[in-house]
């Protein structure tokens, strides 16, 4: 185990565990942001560079401060350790730099863009960039490309974090698009516009942090904030598909399908193409509850979903309403009303 | 002439070929180290010698080779740096196709310290005529015993390739070459891990520049102690250096450490001074990558020092005064030349050549190019000077590897000592787009 302190705060964590990691342990506003790192996905990480964060005492053995700042994503800590994410101005303000550079060559076409709302990096942009560019020059921008029946990339949103290509490698056998050409250049490809044909092809729609690979048959027929999502599951005959998804209503009519996701945007399990595409019926399905989402989120806006209450406060709560709750918890207490 | 290592019988009729390289003493460090030494001794000779890397970092050579991991059982690799693609830096394509056997000597006898069986030369793509020389050396050198199964009868076998890669100035970059080599996108990894830890294939691997691996043979034949006597201070030895631009005899120098910068540019034995009678402007002393200086700062130190050829005497100063030794690709620019235009095209290389990895060097490169373009033609303010060094800040030290850096130093720099010439440009954009025109200070046009 190793001891660390991140802003200020101790935390404990196994040896190997990464810096954001630790973070995340503690959780709430000190987690730095992450644009590229999916912990599912094996190498990623380390790209983006939203989560760099400075090492103010490298370890106990060694308190040196690092010379420059880490990607917390990929570093692993070491006891001792002392790390400052929002207490380093000049971690705020180099990334305020990465999101003024992730957004020049970015559209900013979110108001036609599918993704708005569960957008990471408009979330990013909001919580850490400035309002102003300072880029006049033009953008770069691709055509739309078709991608199999299923999904569509539109490159020109791309912010090139590798996360599709990581899961095409570890969930498909057989990757046919990857990252083409170099620098600003590169874009992803599918070479000569190999079609991407797979059970678990769609879930690179879940990794992808923008609007650059979507479900066709999804959009444009809703934005996400006028939808609700609820936990749902299915019998899947899919060997690696365990069937637990989240189900998108607008009033009785299931939208999409998407795998679960955790608080940090990352999948919990993947799931195949039929539940993903082919299962839009609400009898396909056994309803669980609405999905929890964060209360900062727009998609939080239709208000269905009642507080979590705090562990710490039902520790505080007399024994025979503990039980009441755990019976009703407040999760199902929201109202779905079909 | 100082004393030459590498480069004493480059002239030699035929010193290509295996049987003339040995005639003049070849192959004599390799037959010392496996007939005399331990791997052990071999690496501590060249650890004496304070040999440090040529291929830009300056890092100490002997201490790269006992950092290598060597954990039982597990295949070692030492590979060679040849990708050579660094604006103004030509001196290990000169090395290799000329004394293709020298390297080769380096490559066993590294080898062979560092406990590899398998070693590779990874070389520039568009170097393919070098390939063919170094392949066919390699053929010689397995036909006489020095390559292959127990090389001469010592017990140590070695198999060494040459490996092209397709062009892409990231691939010298030590994590990208790997990557190359191993038939992957040539994409710089995360560190850590090191190479000396998961290098090729995840093994432990040293990576050294051609010229490092070379310097090997001398150091051995002479000792480390006799070659660390040549040089200044932490500056042993010598180095090439590929000299171009306005000079009147650029080319490649062997040089050794420490001779005055100043005697170097301008006497007859070397550069032979600037060309056409013309005065000095600026040097870049060690590849594109490294700050530019104004003729005042190259020649002497802030503190009034003759500026020597040395790794300390061109960074005394840090950044605000000095430079870096770099990969001694020296470019040296007359009063003639135009600072920002040079600079936007340095900027314009680093654009291309980014991996597009991480955001702040993929956009980044992208953008200083398009603002320095703008400059340059005369359409940019006041403004978009400290835009550029703003942006360079935002790249720099914010990366995975220092290709983040290699794109913002210069920029900086130029900006840092050629402030004025960047204003002028904004403020008389019609003279400054006139074909030949340059600004020489205080409003001076050509
Ligand atoms: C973008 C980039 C390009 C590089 N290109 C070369 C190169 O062409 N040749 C080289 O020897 N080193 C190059 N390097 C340095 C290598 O990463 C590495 O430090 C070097 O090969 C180590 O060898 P040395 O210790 O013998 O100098 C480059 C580094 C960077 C960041
Ligand atoms: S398409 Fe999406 S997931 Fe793939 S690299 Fe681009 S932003 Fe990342
Ligand atoms: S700094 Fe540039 S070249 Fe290096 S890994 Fe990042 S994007 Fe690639
Ligand atoms: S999340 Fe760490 S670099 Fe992208």
């Amino acid at each position: 185990m190793a001891k660390i302190t991140f802003d200020g705060i101790e935390v404990e964590v196994p040896d190997g565990t990464t810096i954001l990691n630790a973070a995340r342990k503690i959780g709430g506003g000190v987690v730095p942001p992450a644009m590229c790192y999916y912990t599912p996905l094996k190498g990623s990480g380390g790209k983006c560079r939203a989560c760099l964060v400075r090492v103010a005492a490298g370890s106990a053995k060694d308190p040196r401060p690092m010379p420059k700042l880490v990607a917390s994503c990929i570093t692993p800590v070491q006891d001792g350790m002392v790390v400052e994410n929002t207490t380093s101005p000049q971690v705020l303000d180099v990334r305020k730099g990465i999101v003024e550079m992730l957004l020049i060559n970015h559209p900013l076409d979110c108001p036609v863009c599918d993704q708005a709302g569960e957008c990471d990096l408009q979330n990013f942009a909001f919580e850490h960039g400035v309002s102003t560019t300072r880029y006049e020059e033009e953008r770069r921008t691709f055509e739309k490309i078709d991608i199999g029946p299923y999904v569509q990339l539109h490159m020109t949103r791309c912010i090139l974090c590798y996360r599709c290509v990581y899961t095409a490698d570890q969930l498909t056998d057989g990757r046919v698009h990857g990252v083409l050409g170099r620098g600003d250049a590169s874009e992803i490809g599918t070479y000569i516009e190999n079609i991407i044909d797979n059970d678990f092809s769609g879930n690179v729609i879940d990794v992808c942090p923008v609007g650059a690979l979507t479900d066709k048959t999804w959009r444009f027929k809703q934005r996400v904030w006028f939808t609700k999502p609820m936990n749902a599951h299915r019998e899947c005959s899919h060997e690696k598909c365990n069937g637990h998804v989240t189900l998108w209503y607008k009033g009785k009519d299931v939208l999409r399908v998407t795998a679960r996701k955790d608080e940090y945007g990352e999948v919990k399990e993947w799931i195949c193409n039929e539940c993903r595409f082919d299962k839009k019926e609400t009898a396909d399905w056994i309803i669980e509850g609405p999905a929890h989402v964060d209360r900062s989120s727009v998609v939080s806006q239709g208000h269905y979903e009642l507080p979590v209450i705090n562990p710490q406060v039902i520790a505080d709560l007399p024994e025979s309403t503990v039980r009441d709750l755990q019976q009703n918890p407040p999760l199902k207490l929201g109202g779905f009303n079909g | 002439m100082g004393r030459k290592l590498l480069t004493e019988h480059v002239n030699v009729e035929g010193i290509e070929t295996f049987e003339v390289y040995r005639k003049h003493g070849g192959y004599r460090a390799v037959e010392k180290a496996l007939k005399t030494m331990t791997p052990e001794e071999v690496v501590d000779e060249v650890k004496k010698s304070g040999l440090r890397g040529r291929g830009g970092a300056g890092f100490p050579t002997g201490m790269k080779w006992s950092f290598l991991a060597k954990p039982e059982g597990v295949p070692r690799y030492l590979v060679c740096n040849a990708d050579e693609s660094e604006p103004g830096t030509f001196k290990d394509r000169y090395l290799m196709s000329k004394l293709p056997h020298l390297l080769i000597e380096g490559m066993i006898a590294g080898s062979y310290a560092l406990g590899a069986r398998t070693s590779y030369i990874y070389i520039r793509g568009e170097l393919l005529y070098v390939l063919r020389i170094l392949e066919k050396a390699i053929a010689e050198a397995y036909a006489a015993g020095f390559l292959g199964e127990n090389i001469l009868g010592s017990g140590y076998s070695l198999d060494l390739y040459v490996h092209p890669g397709a062009g892409a100035y990231i691939c010298g970059e030590e994590t990208a070459l790997l990557e190359s080599l191993e038939g992957k996108r040539g994409n710089p990894r995360n560190k850590p891990p090191f190479p000396a830890v998961q290098g090729l294939y995840a093994r432990p691997t040293v990576v050294n520049n051609v010229e490092s691996i070379a310097s090997v043979v001398p150091i051995l034949n002479d000792g480390g102690d006799e070659y660390a006597k040549l040089g200044v201070g932490k500056s042993t030895g010598t180095k090439l250096f590929s000299a171009c631009g306005h000079l009147n005899k650029p080319g490649i120098y062997e040089l050794e450490l420490g001779l005055p910068v100043e005697e170097f540019i301008y006497s007859d034995e070397y550069c032979g001074g600037i060309w056409k009678g013309r005065e000095l402007k600026a040097v870049v002393a060690g590849g594109s990558s490294v700050p530019i200086l104004p003729k005042e700062l190259i020649l002497k130190t802030a503190a009034g020092e003759n500026r020597l050829m040395t790794y300390e005497s061109l960074s005394d100063g840090g950044f605000v005064t000095g430079t870096m030794l770099g990969s001694g690709g020296f470019i040296a620019m007359d009063e003639t030349t135009c600072i920002v235009k040079n600079t936007w095209n340095f900027s314009r290389f680093y654009h291309h050549e980014s991996c597009g990895q991480c955001s702040p060097c993929r956009e980044g490169t992208g953008w200083l190019e398009k603002v320095l373009h703008r400059l340059e033609h005369g359409h940019g303010s006041m403004h978009d000077i400290d835009l550029v060094v703003s942006v360079a800040k935002q790249i720099e030290g914010n990366t995975i590897c220092p290709l983040g850096e290699a794109a913002a130093w210069p920029v900086a720099a130029a900006v840092r000592h050629f402030r004025d010439e960047f204003e002028w440009h904004v403020k008389h954009p019609k003279e400054a787009t006139q074909p030949g025109a340059v600004y020489r200070g205080a409003g001076v046009l050509v």
